[in-house]
């Protein structure tokens, strides 16, 4: 039992470093300039979204940062380590919720705990069912994948990912493809497992009252190179409603910004 | 209902027999027929002939799943290996599996090893274009996710890759199954292997004593074997797949 209490509760969060970090993708025909240079300094227990229309490098990074992708040049320390692969510090969601179809929920939260050394098995279990409570399915441990809906697969994937009790949570647009009532819920459960469970999470998305609702702060890409445009810090209280006035005041700014830097010309005759 | 459907076929049957509408040599009826069976599993003739068969058919089927499984693998995984073995594999499985039997008999002789070797390459082909096709069609995305949770090469492919592909070797296991079914029986049928007769074998004494009424006993052994293997060795897979998947994979 110690074990287990020492396996929930042992939570340190890590500081991660972007120095530096360019990237190419060649193809027959082109090479794609995807990161230009990126510097980024996230802090112990911050949650960063990173912002940005389609193809400004926003899920490279976060492929880089999770060590799935190679930088061309620079490097992403963890805690002053240099990221030279994945690692169960390190978890990532996806916008798909990659939930392995031949296992039942239970055995998809397990995957990576059975991974974890120095876990028993009745350890595992036990350390599963608290994921799957706090994500509020523990009643769905034996079903099956595709018995769960969009929002309940989302949630799974997140027990999954919080499992091995990794110390940052990558999320690549894990909502997007979800109905807005159900991105609600999810927007007050993922704040307060933050907060509970006292994660780093960087958290890829396009929705930019998304983005102002979750991140302490909120860094603006645009692409053609991937590059940083600005960063915003987001200092409401929490827990934050994305339908709340204020937020949507951070909103607006950080819209307009994007608009300015994607297509200059249209916002100064729009304004 | 389905009592009733085949208790009348069996009727119409009896009674197209009584009209005399053939010879009987040629028609016999259902009670001859299952004289004959009960004759033939007395003598214990029927249980010795099924015991060869099935023998062969298991040892032949794991041989070749045991094969045909790793080198799928190998093509989906390896370039050198698409481009070769790959390229064999899909021209083999494009041969009807009874042509090796000639083949067969030329390199082993009158031999278990004649049957074993047409069994095999009745199953393998189509498992190793199965596997293949699987694992071609696993979504990149579950390997990323189990890598992210700190799955290596081997473990990555024994806990994502092929499970992920189950509902496709499911079905190649079916059809290189299929295969080797009817090429056993085409070259039971086709040689005499001094070692054991097969239900191939007794169906082709019928022919040669011109009786009918084992030609179709056998025949209907042949087919309840079918339907067994069905239930026994895939029916559970099917409801796997079902249960996981949720479609009908099949």
């Amino acid at each position: 039992m110690m074990a287990i209490r020492d396996e929930l509760q042992n939570v340190q969060p890590v500081k991660l470093v972007v120095d530096g970090v360019s990237k190419w993708f060649r193809t027959r025909r082109a090479t794609v300039h995807a990161l230009d240079n990126i510097s980024l300094n996230i802090h112990e227990g911050e949650f960063v979204c990173l912002v940005g229309p389609s193809g400004c490098g926003k899920s490279t990074l976060l492929n880089i940062i999770a060590g799935l992708e190679m930088p061309d040049t620079g490097q992403v320390l963890a805690d002053g380590k240099p990221v030279t692969g994945p690692g169960r510090d390190r978890m990532m969601m996806f916008q798909e919720s990659a939930l392995f179809p031949w296992l039942d929920v239970m055995d998809n939260v397990m995957f990576g705990l059975k991974l974890k050394p120095n876990l028993s098995p009745s350890e595992r279990r036990e350390v599963a069912k608290y994921y799957l409570e706090l994500v509020g399915l523990s009643k769905f441990a034996n079903a099956n994948i595709h018995e769960l809906s969009g929002g309940m697969k989302q949630r799974i994937a997140l027990a999954r990912a919080l499992a091995p009790n990794p110390r940052v949570l990558l999320m690549d647009e894990p909502f997007g493809a979800l109905d807005a009532l159900t991105r609600e819920q999810l927007y007050g459960d993922i704040q307060r497992i933050w907060q509970e469970r006292k994660k780093t999470i960087v958290f890829v998305t396009h929705n930019v009252r998304e983005a102002t609702c979750l991140g302490d702060r909120v860094i603006l890409f645009s692409p053609h190179p991937g590059r940083i445009q600005e960063k915003f810090g987001v200092e409401l209280p929490r827990p934050r409603d994305i339908n709340s006035v204020a937020l949507a005041k951070y909103s607006t700014e950080i819209t307009r910004a994007l608009k300015r830097h994607l297509n200059p010309e249209l916002v100064e005759v729009g304004e | 209902m389905v009592i009733a459907f085949f208790a009348l076929l069996i009727g119409v049957w009896e009674m197209l027999v009584r009209m005399k509408i053939w010879s009987p040599v040629l028609v016999p009826s259902p009670l001859a027929v299952a004289s004959y069976l009960k004759g033939a599993l007395a003598s214990g003739d029927l249980e010795r002939a099924t015991l060869v068969t099935v023998r062969r058919l298991l040892i032949g089927y794991a041989l070749g799943l045991v094969l045909g499984l790793p080198l799928g693998l190998l093509t989906a995984r390896f370039k050198f290996c698409e481009a070769t073995l790959g390229v064999i594999a899909l021209g083999l499985q494009t041969l009807p599996s009874v042509c090796w039997v000639p083949l067969a008999l030329l390199w082993f002789g009158q031999t278990e090893a004649a049957m074993l070797f047409v069994v095999i390459m009745g199953t393998l082909w189509s498992v190793v274009i199965a596997t293949d096709n699987g694992v071609r069609t696993v979504p990149p995305i579950y390997a990323r996710a189990a890598r992210t949770m700190g799955s290596k090469q081997w473990h990555t492919w024994a806990k994502v890759i092929v499970p992920a592909s189950l509902p496709f070797i499911v079905s190649g296991m079916k059809q290189g199954w299929a295969f080797a079914w009817r090429s056993l029986m085409a070259a039971e049928i086709y040689v005499t292997i001094l070692t054991g007769f097969g239900l191939g074998n007794l169906l082709n004494y019928g022919r040669e004593l011109q009786a009918m009424d084992q030609v179709i006993g056998i025949m209907l052994v042949i087919i309840v074997i079918g339907l067994l293997a069905d239930k026994i060795l895939f029916s559970p897979w099917e409801r796997f797949l079902y249960r996981r998947w949720g479609t009908a994979k099949s």
